[in-house]
């Protein structure tokens, strides 16, 4: 097993003079890897939490504005990224073996598919602007679930009119006022939209910044069966950022979708 | 300790269909009625797909007790977090402003 080192000058030019062995040194760096995702865990929890405090309050409201976000791109983009993890995995898997070429094979097919990933949010992001239903006053032309804002049809974005259809086909009646404040109190289900996939879109960012590090390593040849803990590492925090999604999708995708049907 | 051996690139394949599957399941079990089963059996799939990239993407099935120990220890804090805010607010009357 890890035979000291302390007393030889021979040793592999990344252990770092602290550890005994590289063994002891990876096992040190995946526990504080770890600590630190557990500190990112709280943060999203504590937004997952108070998501779910306000959606049990303005049910309604959330189930408006959920239903008018692309559930065809919300899961194309969960497809892209569980794909990503693969190419990920795959890329650690590369190193553990140290075969340069298929570390960068898979680490540029990563940061591919993290871009269709951001694209696509883009192209979401975009149709909410157009449509006016960005949350606050500062952005656009300010938050405004009635309709005729998109530029591209006036009669996109009504929320108000959406839910006052949708009640027509179930048999119900809601009155105009009823399904304005509806309408309204979607502006919470935006904001909880925005900060909840701007702040992983931000980690998915970061992520790609992580990618191209290790991409430049992975050419230098630093990585092999003695030495990987950075791609693993970064592996790490890269699968982290798709459990995030995991759970982003069902929960602002898929409220009451059944009975809405696209 | 470290040096367990990791999964192949076959182990990562079948995750990787898996999730694929059950990402699809997610997104059709949506549109049927199921009541209040619908978020139940969203968010079960979730946790499924998120138990299965925890144990085998990120190696935490072949890694050490101080990583197993550290990883749950977080889940449960969450938990903690989730559990105790929710019961209290749903066992108080949040006023609901218009």
């Amino acid at each position: 097993m890890s035979t000291s080192q302390t007393t030889t000058t021979e040793h592999h030019p990344a252990l770092a003079h602290q550890f005994d062995s590289m063994a002891q040194q990876q096992e040190a760096s995946t526990f504080g890897m770890w600590v630190f995702l557990l500190t990112e865990i709280m943060m999203f929890g504590g937004l997952f939490t108070a998501y779910l405090i306000y959606r049990i309050k303005y049910y309604d409201g959330f189930v408006a504005g959920s239903t008018s976000i692309s559930v065809s791109w919300g899961f194309a983009n969960t497809l892209v990224l569980i794909a990503s993890s693969f190419t990920m995995a795959m890329a650690v898997w590369a190193g553990e073996k140290g075969i340069r070429k298929a570390q960068m094979g898979f680490l540029i097919g990563t940061m591919i598919l993290g871009a269709a990933f951001l694209c696509i949010k883009g192209e979401e992001y975009y149709t909410k602007y157009d449509e006016c239903h960005i949350p606050g006053r500062v952005i656009g032309k300010g938050f405004d679930a009635t309709g005729g804002c998109s530029a591209q049809d006036p009669k996109l974005g009504n929320i108000a009119e959406e839910v006052q259809q949708h009640a027509k086909e179930l048999g119900k009646t809601v009155p105009e006022a009823s399904a304005l404040q509806t309408a309204r109190q979607s502006e919470i289900f935006f904001s909880f939209y925005f900060l909840m996939t701007g702040l992983h879109a931000f980690h998915m960012l970061v992520g790609m910044g992580l990618l191209s590090w290790l991409f430049l390593r992975s050419k230098r040849g630093e990585f092999g069966p003695a030495y990987h803990t950075p791609l693993e590492l970064g592996g790490l925090y890269w699968h982290f950022v798709d459990i995030v999604w995991i759970f982003l999708f069902p929960l602002l995708y898929l409220i009451s979708r059944h009975a809405h049907a696209v | 300790m470290a040096e367990q051996s990791h999964p192949t690139p076959k182990l990562y394949a079948i995750i990787f269909i898996t999730l694929s599957i059950l990402t699809c399941a997610t997104w059709a079990i949506a549109f049927a009625d199921l009541g209040i089963f619908n978020p139940i059996v969203a968010v079960t799939i979730a946790v499924i797909k998120a138990v299965l990239v925890i144990l085998f993407f990120m190696h935490v099935r072949y890694s050490s007790r101080l990583t197993k120990i550290t990883v749950s220890a977080g889940f449960f804090w969450l938990m903690i977090l989730i559990t105790l805010s929710l019961s209290d607010y749903l066992s108080r009357t949040l006023r609901v402003v218009p």
